[in-house]
Order: C-alpha cells, then structure tokens, then sequence
C-alpha cells in the first residue's frame, strides 16, 4: 500500500486515513471528528488555504499544516 | 424536586433549536458549529410535570478540546441530569453516534434524537431507526426540531427512560490488550465509592482522561496503591497508542450498527451546497466575495435602515419630546423637571433610540448570513490572512460575533482549543466595533459626511479589523508566543434562512439595545445631568457646572488628537459605562429636545471634518465597555488582564487618532 500525506492529493481523490502525527491534541481530536484509521476521505478542494474534504457526506474544513500530517493511503 | 433533561449531541447538530422548540426560549441560533458556547436552562411542561431542560454547548467527544466543550462535558459527567437527550444529525449519523457511543458506556440514561430526517431523507440517506434503537439499547425518536416534529414523542420516551433504573450498560470490546486492562483496573478500583461503572473509569483512564484521573486519584481508597502505580507506569508508555485504539473501536461499534441501519446513495451527488462553495470558497474570489458581502450589508443598512427610516424615527422622537415637554409646561410642572426630562432624559435617551431602525436593520442582514451557513466560510476564506497575523481562521468567528456585541464575542472565543489564541482572540474583540457604537458614528456621518455614510461605516469596520489584525500580529509575536493551533472547521450545508431564526437573533441584540437605553443610559444620562446643572447658579450644561469641570480637567490629554472640549471628554468617560452613553451625552450636553437634527448641527459646529474623523477612531478603539470587560474578567479569570484589556485599548485609540489629526492637519486636511 502506499502512503502519502494528504496535503499531496488533488482534487476527487479519495483516500483512507492511515495515520495522523499531529501531536496529542490535534490527532485525537481528528481521530474523534471522524478521520479515524481506514475513514473515507474524499478531497474537495486543495488549492490555496484550508484543504476541504469530504467525510462521510459532510464538509471539514483543515488547516494545510494539519493536512501534512496526516498519512493516507490513496485508493484510486 | 423536578426532573433534568439535558441535550446534549456534535456542534450544529440542532440542539438550541430543540431546546427553544421544548422550552419556547428564544436562544440564539445559528447555522455554523459553536454558536452555543454556554450552559443555557428552561423549563418545559409535559402532561401535568414542569421539568427543567439544559442546552449544552455542542461537543464531538466527551474528550472535550476546548472551553465550551468542557462545560458540556462537566454537565453530561458531573451534573447529574435524569436523562440526556443526544441529538443526533441524521445526515451524518456516523460521526454523531460516537458520542453516543461515549454516553453509553457511562451509563447514563440516554434518548436519541434523530434531528434533520427531512434533510436526511431529501439526500436520500435512509435511516431504520427501530433497527437503530434495538442495536444501542435506547430509545431513538425522529425529529425536525425546526418544524417541531417529533417533540412529543421524544419528550414521552425521554420521561419513561428517565423513571426507570438502567439496566446494564453497553460493553464495548476494544481489543484484547486494553480490554485485559480494564478488566485489571477494575480490580484496583473495586471498593471506591464512585457514581460511575468501573469499566467506564478504567476506560478513561486509559484513554488518559484527566477528569477520571483527578477523580479516581481523588475519591477512591485504591487497593494495592504499589502494585496500582506499577500498573500505571506501564500503562502510561502506551497512553497515546490506548486512546487511537479505543477512539478506533468506538468507530468500528458505530460502523457495524451504521452498515446495517443506514441506507445512503452509493455516489454522493454534488450538492447545492458544493456548487455555492465552488464560488464562495473559490481561491481568489472567496476574499473579494466576503468582502463584498459586508460592504453590501453596511450599504444597504444605511439606505434602509438610516435614509428610509430614520427620519421618520428622528420625527418621531421630536414629537414626543415636544408633546412631553406641552403636557409638563401645561400642568405647571417645576422648570427643573421640564429641563429634567426635556434636554435630559429626551435628548439623552432619544439621541440613541434614534438609531433603533438602522441597528434592526443591520442584526436582520447579519441573521441572514448567521442562518445561511456563510459563516463557517467566512472563517474558512479568512484563515490565510489570519494565519499571517499569528491567528488562525475560527478566531475570526469570534471577531464577526463581536460586530454585534463584544460580550458575546468574548464568550465566542472558548471554541478555541489553544489558550494563546483565545487569550488574543480576547483581546483584540473590543476592536470589532459594537452595535452599541454605531450612533456614534451616525452623528458624525450625518454632520460631515452624508452622502458616504455606507463607506464611511464600513471603513471603521474595516479600521477596527485591521488594528484586530496588527495587534494580534504583536500579541503573537510578544506576550503570547507559541504554535497558533491547527484549523479545523466543519463546513455546515447551506440552508434558507428561517424568518423566525433570522427574527429571533435580531431581536436578541436589538432588545439588549434598548434595555440599556431604558437602564444604564438612562442612569448615565440622569447622573450626567445631576453633574450639568450643579452647583445652582451656574449656567446649566456649561463649562462651570460640575460635570464642565470634570471634562475640563480630562479634556487636554485629548487635545492632541483635535477634540480636547469638556463635552467630548465627558462623552467618552461616559462611553466606559456603555458605548451609546457616548451620544446620551453629547445630545444632553449640546442640544436640547430636538435632539437628531440639533445634535448634527451642534456637532458640525463643533468639530470638523478631521476631528470627526479623529473622534470616530477614538471611540472604534478606546476602552471597552464595562460588559465587556465584565466578561473579559469573567473568561480569563484574571483582573490583571482586564486592567489591561482597558488601557491598551485606550493607548492605541490616543495613539491613531493623535496620528489621524496631526498627519491629516499636515497634509491640509480641517
């Protein structure tokens, strides 16, 4: 399986989270908003400023420097 | 004594929007997470019982980041409520049954509220919810709290659940490791006299839960305390990886219940909602937009709310002041109480109800994006420019809160988990210029620039961002240095504003407007005019009156900002009480019934075109108001940081204003 950050991925892919290494606080609150290991994450825009992804049928909005920190595995 | 319902469910989820629905409160609401960040109690009536309702602030997890997450989290675990009602989103039913999964494994009684079904339904995600009740052992209702449906029901299962003893708990496995480990805590734990199951205490001690920590290390008598500590030791090497184990086994809990209770469409459709965003979110134009936006609102609260209405609310005012003043002259009332009331209390109180219309006016336009779901992205657009100023994106939420009114801007900040940026956030909120100052700025738009009052509004708006801005830059730079925390922000759908909502919210701030009118500004303005007509003798309102004497001795130190007048001075000491005395006054102490129009000519008398200007940025940003501060004391809970809070502000306000009048007089300006 390969892994890349999520920072990486453009626009419609979709991913599984594999792993968050954002610090205590940080990646247990991801873990706990539903970025949990394997959860579906599709992004929606990765442009400029916050990536948004789509986590199961609603928005989240994250913070660039966060999005390099989390690890997932690209499934298309 | 009564019974305690408490809601509690995920930010946004709809829980003041129950609680107003159960309770017929009028609490504000919001489309956008964390507009809730306070315990909020009611009362509603069921069959022949009252029972007491408490709205608790949204929260993903017991866990509990932030402040207003903690005061869930206190009530849910330490407030001891008969039954909690756990609102769930039923468009995003994974993520909101980890909390329940939480609430379950305490033991607490637990109804489930499946909120938005028709939002649910029209995006085809289908819930069973029978199936649903049956896998987590507790009730579960469907609900469209706003429309009202489902309220019954949920209250009639919520009170059975309540009268009836628990039976059992749900147990969750969290593979072999931990639940090995639960079962040894348990052992330490046994013989304590705990209100909760040991299971769900050995849990969250293993998850590192510094509530059950304290609270075990507190009340228990632990058995074998050196053996325990042994234990503890080697638990704590493995904290972090236990909390991603158990945060994953509730998900995996949630995902077999969801995988056969849950029908949803296997592609997801775009929405309404990501089509806006392309537009509204867009990496160029989402700043321009936001821009825009608010530069239409301040627009078109000036044509609607000043041009159109206010006329007719200055006619109205003179009228009742004149007939006030006939019917007290008619019944012979003393000369003193004719002043009293005439160029007192009317031109005082009056100066400020003029306003009543364009504040309306200007809480409906920001309701509507409060309702609409703009603000989430509004902190979504401003988070890059708010990063480079050392804050991050949801501080700004806290600013477009404070626009209306810095008491709840101040409170808005407990959403952030980071104490450094909430300790800014704090502390730069007063510079977001209050509904409360706007008639400030209205007399002297009205004096000098009537045809540019929309941009004028919006330019000391903008002013106060900007200085927002800055000193958050310096703040993050000196006194609070430290990582600025990671943005997170859930992005709600969009959805029609609902007329009641947008209603409600603006009559939160509007009535709040002229409650002070009627208590403190009236105070003010009564004690003001005590000090302008004393000592007898004096001429009334003038130089040598007490209250010209105290504004003399402040006057000069705002000399050089070009107002340096005893009336000025006075005008602002008496904004420190709250920030519309600042017009009471200056209508008290320059006019007389008339007060719009007399006050206007009064004021292009006085000052001028720069000095406007000038005056207008000092009250955008000296010291805040005693609310504000109140809270400010309240958040922090330090006087050290209030004190200062109130004179950093007043330095920086001398300081520009001092800078607008001297440059602006260099470059030919009066």
């Amino acid at each position: 399986m390969e892994y890349s950050t999520l920072i990486t991925l453009r626009e419609g892919d979709i991913c599984k989270v594999a792993r968050i290494q954002a610090g205590t606080t940080a990646t247990m609150r991801l873990y706990e908003m539903g970025f949990n290991t394997g959860a579906r994450v599709q992004v929606l825009k990765n442009d400029r400023g916050p990536i948004i992804v789509g986590l199961g049928g609603h928005k989240v909005a994250l913070g660039r420097g966060l999005a390099e920190k989390m690890l997932v595995a690209r499934s298309k | 004594m009564s019974m305690t319902i408490a809601l509690a469910g995920n930010p946004n989820s709809g829980k003041t929007t129950l609680f107003n629905a159960l309770t017929g409160s009028n609490q504000h609401v919001g489309n956008w997470p964390g507009v809730t960040v306070e315990r909020k109690e009611g009362q509603t009536r069921y069959g022949n019982q009252v029972y007491r309702v408490v709205d608790l602030p949204g929260t993903y997890s017991l866990g509990a980041f932030s402040e207003d997450e903690v005061v869930a989290r206190e009530f849910i675990v330490s407030g001891n409520p008969d039954v909690v009602i756990n609102v769930v989103d039923a468009t995003n039913i994974e993520r909101n049954l980890y909390l329940t999964t939480q609430l379950l494994e305490m033991g607490t009684k637990v109804v489930v509220a499946l909120n938005m079904v028709d939002e649910a339904e029209s995006r085809e995600i289908h819930v069973d919810e029978k199936a649903l009740a049956q896998r987590l052992g507790v009730p579960v209702i469907r609900t469209v709290a706003s429309r009202r449906k489902g309220i019954d029901e949920l209250m009639e299962a919520a009170i059975a659940v309540a009268r009836v003893p628990l039976n059992g708990h749900v147990q969750l496995s969290y593979g072999e490791s931990i639940d090995k480990r639960i079962e040894v805590l348990k052992g330490f734990l046994q013989g304590g006299d705990f209100r909760y199951p040991s299971s769900w205490l050995a849990l969250k001690l293993l998850e590192g839960d510094s509530y059950a920590k304290k609270f075990v290390f507190e009340n228990s008598n632990l058995r074998d305390l050196e053996e325990f500590s042994r234990f503890w030791d080697e638990v704590a090497v493995h904290e972090e990886e236990f909390q991603l184990e158990i945060v994953d086994s509730r998900y995996k809990f949630v995902g077999d219940i969801t995988k056969d209770v849950v029908r949803r469409p296997g592609v997801a459709v775009e929405t309404t909602t990501d089509k806006v965003d392309r537009v509204l979110t867009h990496k160029y134009w989402g700043m321009p937009i936001f821009a825009a936006i608010m530069f239409a609102i301040f627009q078109l609260t000036f044509a609607v709310g000043q041009d159109l209405l206010g006329e007719w609310m200055a006619v109205a005012i003179d009228y009742v002041g004149g007939a006030l003043e006939g019917f007290l002259v008619g019944v012979n009332a003393p000369a003193w109480l004719i002043d009293f009331i005439g160029n007192g209390m009317v031109a005082g109180v009056g100066a400020v109800v003029e306003f009543v219309p364009l504040i309306v006016i200007l809480y409906l336009l920001m309701g509507l994006l409060e309702d609409s779901g703009y603000m989430a992205r509004a902190a979504y657009v401003m988070d890059n420019t708010m990063r480079a100023v050392g804050l991050q994106g949801k501080t700004f939420i806290s600013m477009i809160v404070g626009f209306g009114c810095n008491v709840p801007g101040v409170m808005a900040t407990r959403t952030l988990e980071n104490k450094k940026d909430r300790m800014i956030a704090i502390l730069i909120n007063p510079f977001m210029s209050c509904g409360a100052k706007i008639p400030i700025y209205l007399v002297f738009i009205a004096a000098f620039f009537p045809s540019y009052g929309g941009l004028v509004l919006f330019s000391v708006y903008a002013l106060g961002v900007a200085v927002a801005f800055l000193m958050g830059k310096i703040f993050s730079k000196t006194l609070f240095k430290g990582e600025t925390s990671h943005f997170i922000m859930e992005l709600p759908p969009y959805r029609k504003p609902t007329l009641s909502n947008v209603v409600r919210n603006m009559w939160d701030n509007v009535s709040g407007f002229l409650a002070r009118a009627g208590t403190i500004i009236l105070a003010v303005v009564s004690l003001l005019w005590v000090l302008a007509v004393l000592p007898l003798g004096v001429e009334p309102y003038g130089s040598a009156s007490i209250l010209g004497r105290i504004g003399q001795f402040i006057a000069p130190i705002f000399e050089p900002a070009g107002f340096g007048t005893w009336q000025a001075a006075v005008g602002l000491f008496s904004g420190i009480a709250a920030k519309e005395a600042v017009v009471a006054t200056l209508g008290m102490v320059y006019a007389g019934v008339e007060a719009g129009t007399e006050l206007v000519a009064a004021i292009r008398e006085v000052f001028t075109p720069l000095t406007a200007v000038s005056f207008m940025v000092m009250t955008l940003l000296y010291t805040p108001c005693a609310a504000t501060l109140g809270t400010i004391k309240k958040e922090t809970g330090s006087a050290k940081w209030t004190l200062f809070s109130a004179f950093y502000s007043f330095g920086i306000a001398w300081v520009l204003s001092v800078l607008v009048f001297q440059v602006g007089r260099v470059l030919g300006f009066s």
